[in-house]
């Protein structure tokens, strides 16, 4: 026998095991692989940045007595009725379709209970979403599915929707499995079909002509109901001061991480920027068009706990929105399913074939059978205890930097772990003076 | 993003009221362009052996003299100025090419607008009712008249970066609509010897029709030419030494329509521009059609 | 009848005027005068009214109609009768790009030409226009009627679902998974119905169907030059 000694096997890089399945897969098919959630892969994040806490300089607040406010209002600029929400957190938008009847009434649950609002979807309101929600903000996307004026008007407020951070460019990707007959009749689609949604708005093009359309959507419901506009991680800086100047009232801005229902992964993993990223450009624009705090900034995408939330409004956001989190909440991608996501070729924590409509939870499903496995009241209670949690955690943060209200948060409050967050997040390396792109280096 | 208007009288007995008629148009766009204005208006033409320019600084006290003074000096030629706000009006025996190259030798700051017989162009930050009225356009009479205004989409809110951009003598060009391959255009561009001030993707359109037309193409052949090399979403107006000219790309998602009465053309990016004029409620009215070169005004 | 100056009380008078009307109001008949081209004049009606609009109007006239008749007077900006639920607006004149779109029902008549994307994402209206429609008309549509009586442009019916189309003049080219189809005995009657609508005089033998071919319904790899 030869005794010569062997390198260990290496795997590569950049062939890595992934790469490799994903090719074989590829040539197997002849299709682009689809597949729900966000960009998975690593990326400067809130965890780059940390809070500086109190000092001899600066002094906390006790908890319970010394109050830290979490309120705050969505549409000051132009609506009759701004939306007054009692926590900075927002349940995103997640079509009915996309989501079981239970999971979208469970989510209607635990916001009211937590007292913030919900956000329909690529298909159109339900009446367990209207009836469960006590705010509920209505999406008006590029496919117009489901969308009507007796809806509009339920609304308490309408979000065009430009792009999301997972696809911005993509429309919306419904593979035949999950048009159910309920869906199908919502959308005016035959069942079974693959659902292509088209990428731009049917009846306007640019911000000069997205100002004309906001105008029209005012005029529909008598000026009443605040009018968000949502984009996607492009280019944040000219996205939120052309959505100024085309009359919104709100902008909500999605990261790489945020979720979709199911897109090409090529297009979650490799177009549209990090969340981090996007925001100091997008509170620039506000601040140099005097807009900061009266155009509220809405950002979502990938956040998971109180201390993202606290990140994100020291850098200057209104409050955040949480989708994939808020689904893991009621029960997505729970271990307690593991022997049927093995059957599904995947892992609790790593399902993100959601198109198909098999989820064991019962959340990202159409099939009756699965989707009865959620109960609606559990679940809601789930979410709402979550979104307390995130509340507490971020309202801790805040009264150990001294602020009595969350919005009182600033970027001072934080540095950075890595050069990257701290150039991407404009706060100083910890331990150093140094922002890298401030002065000049 | 921006609204673009443009006016070409039929009738010569309504040259006297151009800047009359074209002002509630101009302000109808304010909302679709709140960051800055710019017209070009046609008139005064000039003798053939002349040229006029127009000039603008961003210094609101610039000694516009110095400029006469010294050009007659250094190219033995005769001057005229006209300062009206921030811009100035130039008239010169001196040679184009040669004016320009002395200008940007001795007074940087100086921008050259526009450059022909009879064109004068005007920009600025600011809202059209004031922009109108800073440069006394309501007086103003001529043959025809362009305005744009502007809503930034991925450059700086600048008066540089406002349009018209002047393309050649005699001609400018405004844009509605967002182009996506500008940059690598320009850089192309700049190795053919034309010359940026901004980021702004309408002035790489503008200088790819120069150097268009400088190769010896006809202003249709560069319209068309640019169909092919251009990407992205257009709508394009183009003043010309005795009218102007509509293209819009294939796609053509950005709205554009035009009117037409025994007295006058007018073309806009929405009705409600036109819907001003005499005679509007019974014009001709039509849309002009993707990738067609719209032509008014004899040769292009 | 009652009438409304839009000179005088602007778009937000006239909508505020015709929304306050209850749905079962004696006062239905409205002429609007002067609208010189403004845009989202008549929008979100929700009762039986009848609306003259005297002049041109601008973008989305008509806008998320339900119940109304609305007829406009001379032409109309991009996405007139846009989303319309019901009821039936006339335009006299020609229409601007995205004509009809994404309407669910109603009635949408254009005498004169329609521009492109004329009834882009259709999802029920009837659509009937006089004269010609422009390129990418019935794009993406998933359900109701198009007749044409002119010609059509390029790319008619790209991506079409299940909504039915009829022309009587040319078509310079058929968008992806859109094809010519056979006229059957229902479709000359739908035809005949929607033009009798319309009072338009062609004939429903005048005209050839087209709709989809189904073959983008399931994704194969085999059509994916179609994407």
């Amino acid at each position: 026998m030869d005794k010569t000694p062997r390198t260990l096997p290496r795997k590569s890089a950049t062939f890595d095991d992934y790469t490799l399945s994903e090719i074989r897969r590829a040539a197997s098919t002849g299709i682009y692989d689809i597949r729900g959630a966000g960009a998975k892969r690593r990326l400067p994040h809130f965890d780059d940045l940390l809070f500086l806490g109190a000092s001899i300089s600066r002094y906390p607040l006790e908890g319970y007595r010394e109050k830290c406010g979490t309120n705050v209002v969505l549409g000051t600029r132009f609506a009759k009725k701004p939306i007054e929400l009692k926590i900075p957190i927002t349940i995103a938008g997640m079509s009915f379709g996309s989501l079981s009847a239970q999971a979208k009434e469970a989510l209607g649950r635990g916001a009211t209970i937590a007292g913030t609002s919900t956000t329909t979807g690529d298909g159109g309101m339900t009446p367990e979403e209207r009836g469960q929600s006590k705010t509920l903000v209505y999406q008006y996307l590029p496919s117009r599915y489901g969308m009507n004026p007796d809806d509009l008007r339920k609304a308490d407020a309408i979000e065009i929707v430009i792009g999301q951070g997972a696809k911005p460019g993509g429309g919306g990707m419904l593979l035949g499995q999950k048009i159910s007959d309920r869906v199908a009749a919502m959308r005016c689609l035959p069942k079974g079909i693959d659902q292509r949604s088209a990428c731009r708005h049917p009846d306007w093009t640019g911000p000069d002509d997205l100002e004309i359309k906001i105008h029209e959507l005012r005029e529909i419901t008598n000026w009443e109901k605040p009018i968000y506009v949502k984009i996607g991680g492009a280019r944040p800086y000219y996205d939120v001061a052309l959505a100024v100047k085309s009359g919104a009232d709100v902008v909500v801005l999605d990261g790489m991480q945020g979720g979709t229902a199911a897109t090409q992964e090529v297009f979650i993993e490799h177009v549209g920027q990090p969340t981090l990223a996007c925001i100091r450009p997008a509170v620039r624009a506000l601040q140099e068009l005097g807009m900061h705090r009266k155009v509220q900034l809405i950002v979502s995408g990938g956040i998971r706990n109180g201390a993202d939330v606290a990140k994100a409004l020291a850098l200057g956001v209104d409050a955040v929105s949480i989708g994939t989190a808020a689904l893991v909440a009621l029960g997505d991608n729970d271990p307690h399913y593991e022997t049927e996501y093995n059957e599904l070729g995947t892992t609790a924590g790593a399902y993100d074939d959601w198109h198909e409509g098999r989820d064991p939870a019962g959340i990202t499903t159409q099939d009756p059978e699965l989707a009865k496995r959620l109960d609606p009241v559990k679940a809601g209670r789930r979410l709402s205890n979550y979104l307390k949690v995130m509340t507490l955690e971020a309202q801790t943060i805040a009264r150990a930097n001294g602020k009595s209200h969350v919005h009182n948060l600033e970027p001072e409050d934080l540095c950075a772990l890595t050069v990257e967050a701290a150039a991407m997040a404009q706060v100083p390396l910890a331990g150093t003076d140094w922002i890298p792109g401030r002065g000049g280096y | 993003m921006c609204g673009i208007v443009g006016l070409y009288l039929k009738n010569p007995k309504l040259k006297p009221k151009l800047g009359k008629m074209f002002k509630p148009m101009l302000i109808e766009m304010t909302n679709r362009g709140p960051d800055s204005t710019g017209v070009a208006v046609y008139r005064n033409p000039v003798k053939k052996a002349q040229t006029k320019f127009s000039l603008a600084h961003d210094d609101a006290n610039y000694d516009w003299k110095k400029i006469d003074v010294g050009l007659e000096k250094a190219l033995k030629c005769d001057c005229t100025i006209t300062k009206i706000d921030s811009h100035c009006i130039l008239v010169t025996t001196g040679k184009e090419a040669a004016v320009i190259a002395w200008l940007k030798a001795h007074h940087p700051g100086v921008r050259v607008v526009g450059t022909g017989h009879t064109i004068e162009i005007f920009k600025e930050t600011g809202l059209p009712a004031e922009v109108y009225d800073r440069f006394d356009l309501d007086e103003a009479q001529g043959t025809h008249i362009i305005g744009h205004t502007r809503m930034a989409t991925e450059s700086a809110v600048t008066t540089a970066g406002s349009h018209p951009f002047a393309t050649g003598a005699d001609l400018c060009l405004v844009h509605n609509g967002s182009l996506s391959n500008h940059n690598r255009l320009r850089e192309n561009l700049r190795k053919e010897g034309m010359d940026f001030q901004t980021e702004n993707d309408t002035e790489v359109a503008a200088a790819y029709m120069t150097w268009k037309l400088r190769g010896g193409a006809t202003l249709k052949e560069a319209l068309e030419d640019g169909l092919r090399d251009l990407d992205g979403f257009y709508t394009f107006l183009v003043g010309t030494a005795d009218g102007f000219a509509v293209v819009r790309d294939p796609i053509a998602c950005k709205h554009a329509v035009m009117a037409e009465t025994d007295d006058w053309v007018a073309m806009a990016t929405e009705y409600r521009a036109i819907a001003h004029l005499p005679g509007a409620d019974t014009a001709k009215i039509w849309e002009p059609e993707p990738t067609i070169v719209y032509t008014w005004g004899g040769h292009a | 009848m009652n009438e409304l100056d839009l000179h005088k009380v602007g778009v937000r008078g006239i909508n505020s005027q015709l929304h306050s009307l209850p749905k079962n109001t004696n006062e239905k008949h409205w002429v609007i005068q002067n609208p010189k081209g403004q845009h989202s004049i008549a929008v979100g009606l929700d009762a039986p009214l009848q609306i003259d609009i005297r002049g041109h109007v601008g973008f989305y006239c008509g806008g998320m109609n339900s119940h109304a008749e609305l007829t406009i007077h001379g032409h109309a900006g991009v996405g007139t009768a846009e989303n319309m639920m019901s009821g039936v607006v006339w335009v006299k004149g020609n229409s601007s790009e995205s004509a009809g779109a994404t309407g669910n029902g109603g009635l949408l008549v254009i005498e004169g030409d329609a521009s492109s994307r004329c009834g882009i994402s259709m999802k029920g209206i009837d659509i009937v226009v006089g004269g010609s429609v422009g390129h990418m008309s019935a794009f993406m549509a998933q359900r109701g009627n198009l007749i044409v009586c002119g010609n059509a442009g390029d790319a008619l019916g790209d991506s079409i679902y299940e909504a039915r189309l009829y022309v009587k003049g040319k078509v310079a080219s058929l968008g992806a998974d859109c094809i010519e189809k056979e006229m059957r005995v229902e479709h000359l009657a739908d035809l005949e119905r929607l033009l009798k609508a319309a009072k338009r005089k062609e004939k429903p033998s005048d005209f050839r169907r087209y709709g989809s071919a189904r073959k983008l319904y399931n994704f194969s790899v085999d059509h994916a030059d179609a994407y």
